[in-house]
């Protein structure tokens, strides 16, 4: 077929885009999210003591970094999926949180007693907090994957990161409605530790994944 | 500096121009839209024969698989933002997946393929591949070679085609470009 062909071919008919299918975009990741909290609430279980901690500020500097991060990797996620979209300020928006994190960290060692720094960094579950968050994060993963094949990513690599950290950081939210631990050094390794790994295995496979 | 004002003027007069036409067109507007096709179809044309030097029988291939793309993913332009950059990222994907592509395939069979050419292309080609256009048809998934027999054979339009197969417009498009290239491979390696 030679190309004026083509045109004449695709300028025929209805000429107006379809309607944008937002279940086929919303569905796939609100199952992902769902998915991750039962799995959460099954096999880890809610903190009992949960509604004592809602009044302690421990909580909502981990959560509140959490749901930051997840709510700019939506954003990040959300400009990677379409052809030609500037990044803008979206980078530096995405370092906001961390460099928060890491500020109060950094504090809450300075004014430490000396004895009890160790503890701060380490908790008692850094052993498993990384993998549990990126074990949470894999639903939410194959729901944002998902849905960007609806539309048309162009940078496979970035936009698999992008998918990725929105991921982690998602179940890391999940997470904290689980997680014993309430210093802010343990979040700023652990918990950024187990949003990264999601976030190279996006870049690793965006490629092939992503592919339209 | 004289020279640079004008072809920033130059591009900013095709920026609006393709704009107003693609937004005419995505309104409903036919005879708009494919103006906006046949032009960007020609910046196509460049920008890619510019970076395939080495394989200028790929050019038109490649404006055809952009031109798909922009007109499958027409949803995804934001009508806010700049035509130019939307276009670029579309045809610079295309151009990096078949790039992607082709390595592994020559990765895998250019060994072979030289010396198999020497032999298999002589003038009796011509009369075998004069063969039974339907026997080839039949090798075409049923959705193609349905969507090209009643578009192409039949004389249906595009609209009725998707009715009688019950798909939508856009995918009775996309299998007869599609299958169109897909034959004329199999015709390739058959003859």
């Amino acid at each position: 077929m030679n190309t004026d062909d083509l045109i004449n071919m695709l300028a025929s008919g209805d000429t107006r885009p379809p309607p944008r299918r937002l279940a086929h975009l919303v569905a796939p990741v609100a199952l992902g999210v769902l998915a991750s909290f039962a799995l959460m609430a099954l096999f880890l279980g809610v903190r009992p003591n949960l509604l004592r901690e809602l009044a302690m500020p421990a909580f909502w500097t981990k959560f509140v970094f959490t749901l930051a991060l997840a709510r700019i990797g939506w954003l990040a996620t959300a400009r990677l999926s379409s052809p030609g979209r500037r990044a803008g300020l979206v980078p530096v928006l995405l370092a906001l949180p961390l460099v928060a994190i890491w500020s109060i960290a950094a504090v809450s060692l300075l004014t430490a007693a000396p004895g009890t720094r160790d503890a701060l960094f380490w908790g008692q579950t850094w052993r498993v907090c990384p993998f549990l968050i990126a074990g949470l994060s894999i639903p939410v993963f194959i729901g944002i994957l998902r849905a960007m094949r609806e539309l048309a990513p162009t940078r496979l690599r970035l936009a698999g990161a992008a998918a990725g950290l929105t991921a982690g950081a998602t179940a890391a939210a999940v997470y904290c409605l689980h997680c014993p631990e309430m210093g802010a050094p343990f979040v700023g390794f652990w918990y950024v530790l187990g949003m990264v790994a999601p976030a190279a295995v996006g870049a690793l496979i965006g490629p092939r994944a992503l592919r339209w | 500096m004289q020279r640079i004002h004008k072809g920033e003027d130059a591009a900013g007069e095709t920026e609006t121009r393709l704009r107003s036409l693609l937004l005419q067109g995505l309104a409903g507007d036919e005879a708009a839209y494919r103006q906006f096709l046949q032009a960007t179809a020609a910046h196509l044309r460049a920008f890619l024969r510019r970076r395939l030097a080495r394989w200028p029988d790929e050019v038109e291939d490649l404006v055809q698989e952009s031109l798909l793309a922009i007109h499958n993913q027409r949803l995804t332009y934001d009508t806010q933002s700049p035509l130019t950059a939307w276009v670029y990222a579309i045809a610079k994907y295309k151009l990096i997946d078949w790039l992607r592509r082709h390595a592994r395939r020559e990765m895998l069979n250019d060994p072979f393929e030289d010396e198999h050419e020497l032999f298999s292309t002589t003038d009796g080609d011509a009369r075998e591949a004069r063969r039974d256009l339907g026997k080839v048809l039949e090798l075409l998934p049923e959705q193609q070679r349905a969507a090209i027999v009643h578009t192409k054979v039949d004389g249906w339009s595009v609209r009725e085609t998707a009715l009688a197969l019950n798909i939508s417009e856009a995918s009775v498009k996309v299998a007869v470009h599609r299958g169109l290239k897909a034959l004329a491979a199999k015709l390739r390696n058959e003859s």
